[in-house]
């Protein structure tokens, strides 16, 4: 098996890093569309994060991971090259159908850009022409643009501010792939769930197929505690075990975006904490000098508030 | 020379155990039951007559020699009767606590007939825990062979399994894909009625017969079945992965927040520790007033963790009556002593929403019985116009659970119609040296079953591998000699 040790680290911004971890038998079951379930310490949650990349050859996976929570800023603090992940399990979900489509737009959303390089890669992979769609806030979050290229026949770029690429919202660049080609069979869509409704909005009136892959709130991954069910069409499936593919304009986004919301509060208290104890760790010091009770230590670092849809954008 | 026993001479009535107070209890997730004293269990041990035709070991899934340990409890020998038990009982403290005794050994014990029977299965718990407190282990010598087997799933079956195949000498590897090894033992169970050293000290045991755990093991994903013999060298497989998949009601409103099934509810609690949020990181929903919606053992099991969990009302809404409900009596008992208000004959039609997508109450209809259904209950019928709503923030669902679909989904393993994995009467599945059992062959069962299926596998196993099994040595009888269907094992659903 795999001790699950940490062997790169990048960090592409403030709040989102890249860690390779060696785990030679997953890299070589390992799927574009699978998942793995992350425990960073015996007292962690199981976080799910999509498989971003895997190397056979070097016997790794890739997570690309965004700050969105306790455990998430917990990680990116802890995890080094040479550190150790408790425990790491997967490729979990059905891997994403390939092979069928002739023409394919891949279109990833901030984080989301991690998880649809995967699919992208598959999709050529299986002899399709891949247009990929790239969204970012501001040009200062850009990744991965190279790795794109390399694998990609098109790419558009997108940012809110117009600081890379074209200005304009996701669905925008979505527009002009479908305005560039009139014969797309398919389009993938990952990111928060408000972008892969948007972009599931998009293509409905022009009735392509539309691919999303959701990251709901999960505690085991195989589809044993059905924290993870979503509303397709007039079913309920579990995302773990079921997908996490599903045809984007069946999939009820507003019942699963009220969903990953439902631990908000406790998410916002543990965060809350954690940051008063990092905060508590630097100036512990300080502090015995001064004396200040720890109590009083600030509840916010001043921080982005949290963005609970963000959660979903998995790794 | 002791005179015989009969039911006259015996203590007349049961040695009670020692309990928390229902009110202290419902508080905290300590043991509720405390376990036999020396004296308690001398006592105890005095009321077995040793009689000859021993209905109790029939009555036993794995056919303990229930008299045989009983004894040597009574001469004060407990080594001896820990030695008796693990002879056929790997988990007898893990067993005494949670098999449903009284359908089985203590439903058909002979002083049973008169006074209330020998309470079997608090002595087992004396000796399991004896035996653990002491650290004592029983490794037998094993002649090792040359084969590997692998087990899927770290649960009763997949623990009983790899104990046998241990046992044969074989080299056994156990799958979990949690990142600790139980099954339902640690997600399931809570520490209330299993707590957690237990199940450490019986997996610790296992390692002392050279059983190896792989936790953080998805099989089928990670690896397939197939993959297992044509790769990884197994000679043979066990798969005993559970049933998982619970089922939802598919009424209005079931996928509100503080809508969640009994399985996510015990696997934050007991697995995730949720309990101790934030010094463990998973949060558990926290409800006011909590409806669990059925009435099986998981059931009583998610209104007993809302308990602790601090809820002020738990209500249990089951919509067939008290003489229906598949939970063993004697939790329905804690249960009610502990405060849970039972709402039989009740059926739930919607969960009502707040306006802001999270749960306010149960609307439900009063039910009454009419025929009797395809599994011999009477069937609940609605009563027109009796709608009526419960005012609750946490709804969870305890209703069963339908089959994983992972290894359907990655293996060519025949399944049946309901998605269970197919088998013939041996365990033996469709794939050459794949076996299966537990609740991934049957449904949602108990540990006691699962472990009997695991068992029964690993004697097949070792048919399938030539080795010699003292056990069934010329014999191709009945593995347990008794049919599970006549004591009352054909239950599958709790709905």
């Amino acid at each position: 098996m795999s001790d699950f040790e940490i062997v790169r680290r990048e960090d592409f911004s403030d709040v989102t890093y890249l860690l390779e971890v060696r785990h030679p038998m997953m890299a070589r079951a390992a799927r574009p569309g699978q998942f793995v379930i992350v425990m960073l310490h015996e007292h962690g949650e199981r976080i799910p994060l999509t498989i971003a990349d895997y190397d056979r050859e070097r016997g790794t996976i890739t997570l690309v991971i965004q700050t969105v929570g306790k455990t998430t800023r917990e990680m990116q603090q802890a995890c080094r090259v040479g550190s150790r992940l408790y425990g790491l399990v997967g490729p979990m979900g059905v891997p994403t159908a390939l092979g069928h489509a002739k023409k394919v737009v891949c279109v990833g959303g901030g984080l989301g850009v991690a998880p649809i390089f995967p699919q992208a890669l598959g999709h050529k992979e299986a002899g399709a022409y891949v247009v990929a769609v790239l969204g970012f806030r501001t040009q200062k979050l850009v990744f991965w643009e190279d790795k794109f290229r390399r694998v990609c026949d098109e790419l558009i770029l997108c940012t809110n501010d117009g600081s890379a690429g074209m200005r304009g919202l996701i669905t925008d660049g979505v527009q002009e792939a479908l305005a560039r080609h009139d014969d797309i069979d398919e389009v993938v869509a990952i990111g928060p769930p408000v972008m892969m409704k948007a972009c599931a909005e998009v293509t409905r009136p022009r009735a392509i197929k539309t691919t999303v892959s959701v990251n709901p709130i999960m505690v085991d991954g195989t589809g044993m505690c059905g924290g993870c069910r979503i509303k397709v069409g007039d079913q309920v499936k579990f995302a773990c075990v079921d997908g996490p593919d599903f045809d984007g304009h069946r999939v009820d986004f507003d019942d699963l975006m009220t969903r990953l919301a439902r631990y908000k509060s406790e998410e916002r208290a543990a965060e809350e904490r954690f940051s008063a104890s990092c905060r508590m760790a630097n100036d512990s010091a300080l502090q015995v000098l001064a004396g200040i009770a720890a109590g009083s230590a600030p509840k916010s670092d001043g921080a982005d508030p949290l963005d609970p849809f963000e959660q979903t954008l998995g790794g | 020379m002791a005179k015989k026993k009969t039911v006259r001479t015996i203590p007349q009535s049961r040695t009670p155990m020692p309990e928390q107070e229902p009110q202290v209890r419902a508080r905290n997730f300590d043991e509720v039951a405390c376990g036999y004293s020396p004296a308690h269990a001398l006592r105890e041990a005095d009321r077995c007559l040793e009689c000859p035709d021993e209905p109790c070991v029939r009555g036993c899934p794995v056919g303990v020699d229930i008299p045989g340990f009983i004894k040597r409890i009574a001469a004060r020998d407990l080594r001896g009767a820990y030695d008796t038990l693990t002879n056929t009982n790997l988990l007898p403290a893990v067993c005494g606590r949670v098999c449903p005794q009284e359908n089985q050994c203590e439903g058909v014990c002979t002083v049973g007939d008169t006074l209330e029977p020998v309470a079997i299965g608090r002595l087992e718990r004396f000796v399991g825990d004896t035996a653990i407190r002491e650290g004592w282990a029983n490794v037998p010598y094993v002649e090792p062979v040359r084969f590997r087997v692998g087990i899927v799933g770290s649960g009763p079956a997949g623990m009983a399994c790899a104990a046998d195949m241990a046992k044969a000498g074989c080299d056994v590897t156990v799958y979990e894909a949690f990142h600790q090894p139980g099954g339902v033992l640690r997600y399931g169970i809570p520490d209330f009625r299993l707590p957690n050293e237990v199940i450490d000290a019986e997996i610790a045991n296992l390692g002392k017969l050279g059983v190896k755990f792989e936790c953080n093991t998805l099989v089928g994903r990670l690896f397939t079945i197939e993959q297992m013999v044509d790769e990884l060298g197994y000679d043979a497989v066990f798969i005993g992965v559970g049933a998982g998949y619970p089922s939802m009601l598919s009424i209005p409103g079931d996928s509100l927040n503080g809508v969640l099934s009994a399985n996510e509810l015990l696997t934050r609690c007991n697995l995730m520790r949720a309990r101790d949020f934030p010094v463990f990181d998973t949060p558990v929903p926290a409800g006011r007033r909590v409806a669990v919606v059925g009435a099986g053992n998981t059931a009583m099991d998610a209104m007993r963790v809302s308990l602790r969990l601090g809820a002020e009302k738990v209500y249990c809404i089951y919509r067939r009556s008290r003489t229906e409900a598949p939970a063993r009596l004697e939790e329905v008992h804690h249960a009610e002593q502990e405060g849970v208000e039972f709402h039989w004959l009740t059926n739930p039609v919607a969960v009502l929403d707040d306006g802001h997508g999270s749960a306010r109450g149960l609307r439900c209809v009063r039910m009454t019985l009419g025929e009797p259904d395809a599994s011999g209950r009477r069937r609940p019928v609605a009563v027109p116009g009796s709608e009526f709503d419960f005012e609750t923030d946490l709804v969870v669902y305890a209703i069963g659970t339908n089959a994983n679909p992972i290894m359907g989904q990655t293996s060519g393993l025949k399944l049946n119609e309901r998605g269970y994995i197919a088998t013939d009467d041996e365990l033996a599945t469709s794939l050459a040296g794949v076996f299966a059992g537990g609740d991934i062959v049957t449904g949602a069962a108990t540990v006691i079953q699962a472990m009997g299926a695991g068992r029964r596998a690993a004697r097949s196993i070792k048919r399938y591998l030539g080795l010699r099994d003292s056990a069934t040595a010329g014999s191709g009888a009945t593995l347990f000699g008794i049919d599970l269907a006549e004591h009352g094992f054909t239950r599958v659903r709790t709905a």
